[in-house]
């Protein structure tokens, strides 16, 4: 693993740019994922919970965008935020906040699809109980959604692997920007292009190493709390 | 409270069909619950007890006839609680599972931790209230049921085999609670298959063939005097196996 050695050393000694590399793609995914999950998770409630005309298509919809290639994600928030875009006046194109936006276009549909899916088995299973407990539909909604709580972290961890992998959006959105938008997908494709293959692989490690960690760190949490309530 | 002085009671089916599909699941039942010792729900495997239950809950409505309670036909929260035949437990301990029960019904914060305790305690689970639900056994969790269903504190309370996977000691337990829960106003209505326990139990007897109401009487009567050859023979069908 030679290659990756210039990345790590940069890490090991603690290089500023590297670190702002990590921590802003960190942040951009974690808050993407956040901002998703409290879209994805009412809305896939709501799609278990609730019967309407249109609603089959709906969820087609959604499962279908679990699948949204991320360059056309990308390339419909950049025409939206572009200074003649109809949300032009915000001034977010090339930020940050877009990155955010783009990415949690892209995990809204993941996380609403699993939330669906897990709340409407629990459902059947919780529904007669439920009902003879006198539960109305707030209650429904939250005690569905609680006791789903580990299959639910899952759909996260896969909205969160979604969103730390992706590069068409943040790249489009973003425009790479040293020091301010570029992430650590960004840099890979950036140091590829360049021929600088040992960097490249070294944050390719670093990325992988981080998912493995946070669903490792997940599972232990899984785990634990299982062993207390299942 | 408002709702304390609404009842429930009496119960009355008004030629109530229940299908599915092509499944009919009770035919044009007329029936009438009215306050008093335990009513009881027989009959074989897949004659309707269930259904006829869920029917008297509100979980299901009838696909013609009516149901009303104390008058009123909405199906909305009245003061009833339901074992169902296989109870399900929420993802959590034993004590939140009741705890849960308790808020559902209204009752306040401050006094759950002491009631869930008196509960579990009244069913014999006390020593069991931290662990997790899900991982009792199936005659531990009935009994969280029947806990859960009592926390409602209900006028009518509907339980389906209440005893089917008990022990007999734990069966023993289970009907003096329902006996104590009749003696207190409690309004029971049952599904068993054990014919020794309608004996002890039953004011009336319902009695279900194929889902229609075969037979409805006194404890007394139905065993000692059936009026319909299906009543006698499942009577005599118990008493020689
Ligand atoms: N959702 C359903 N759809 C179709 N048929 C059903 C449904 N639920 C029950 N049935 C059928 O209706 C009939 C009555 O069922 P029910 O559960 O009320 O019987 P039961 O008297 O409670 O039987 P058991 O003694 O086995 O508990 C059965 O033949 C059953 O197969
Ligand atoms: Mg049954």
């Amino acid at each position: 693993m030679s290659e990756g050695l210039d990345a790590w050393q940069l890490i090991a000694s603690g290089d500023a740019t590297l670190i702002s590399i990590v921590r802003l793609s960190l942040t951009v995914t974690l808050a993407a994922v956040a901002v998703a999950a409290v879209v994805g998770l009412p809305l896939g409630a709501l799609l278990a919970l609730t019967r309407f005309p249109g609603r089959s298509t709906l969820v087609v919809l959604v499962n279908g965008f679990m699948g949204l290639p991320p360059v056309v994600v990308g390339l419909t928030v950049y025409l939206l935020l572009s200074r003649s875009g109809p949300l032009g006046e915000f001034g977010l194109l090339f930020t940050p906040a877009a990155m955010v936006i783009a990415q949690a276009l892209l995990v809204v549909p993941i996380i609403a699809a699993l939330t669906r899916q897990t709340i409407e088995d629990l459902w059947r299973e919780y529904r007669d109980e439920l009902t003879a407990m006198g539960v109305g539909p707030t209650g429904r909604v939250a005690t569905l959604l609680w006791d789903s709580r580990f299959s639910l972290i899952t759909a996260l961890l896969a909205g969160f692997g979604r969103a730390a992998g992706e590069v068409g959006a943040v790249m489009i959105v973003g425009g790479n920007i040293e020091g301010f938008t570029r992430t650590m997908t960004t840099t890979i494709a950036l140091e590829t292009s360049k021929g600088d293959l040992p960097l490249a692989m070294g944050l390719g490690a670093i990325l992988i190493g981080l998912i493995l960690a946070i669903n490792a760190a997940a599972w232990g949490l899984r785990l634990w709390s299982e062993q207390r309530v299942a | 409270m408002m709702r304390a002085a609404l009842t429930d009671l009496p119960l009355i089916l008004d030629r109530v069909s229940l299908s599915a599909g092509a499944t009919t699941m009770l035919d044009r039942l007329d029936l009438a619950i009215t306050p008093g010792a335990p009513t009881l729900v027989l009959g074989p495997n897949g004659a309707g007890k269930t259904s006829l239950l869920r029917v008297c809950m509100g979980l299901a409505a009838p696909s013609a006839g009516t149901v009303s309670w104390g008058g009123r036909t909405d199906r909305g929260l009245g003061r009833r609680a339901m074992l169902l035949q296989k109870p399900v437990m929420l993802r959590r301990s034993v004590a939140a599972n009741v705890a849960y029960g308790l808020a559902q019904a209204g009752c306040p914060r401050h006094r759950r931790a002491a009631r869930t305790e008196e509960l579990l305690d009244r069913v014999g689970l006390l020593g069991l209230a931290a662990r997790p639900a899900r991982r009792l056994s199936g005659g531990e969790q009935q009994r969280v049921a029947l806990a859960r269903a009592l926390a409602r504190e209900p006028e009518i309370l509907l339980l389906d085999e209440p005893t089917a996977s008990l022990d007999p000691a734990a069966t023993r337990h289970v009907e003096e609670i329902i006996l104590m829960a009749s003696q207190s106003g409690t309004k029971i209505v049952m599904a068993s298959h054990d014919l020794g326990q309608v004996r002890r139990l039953a004011g009336d007897v319902v009695f279900l063939v194929r889902g229609r109401l075969c037979e409805h009487a006194s404890v007394g009567d139905f065993f000692d005097r059936p009026s319909s050859a299906e009543a006698a023979a499942f009577i005599h069908g118990e008493l020689v196996l």
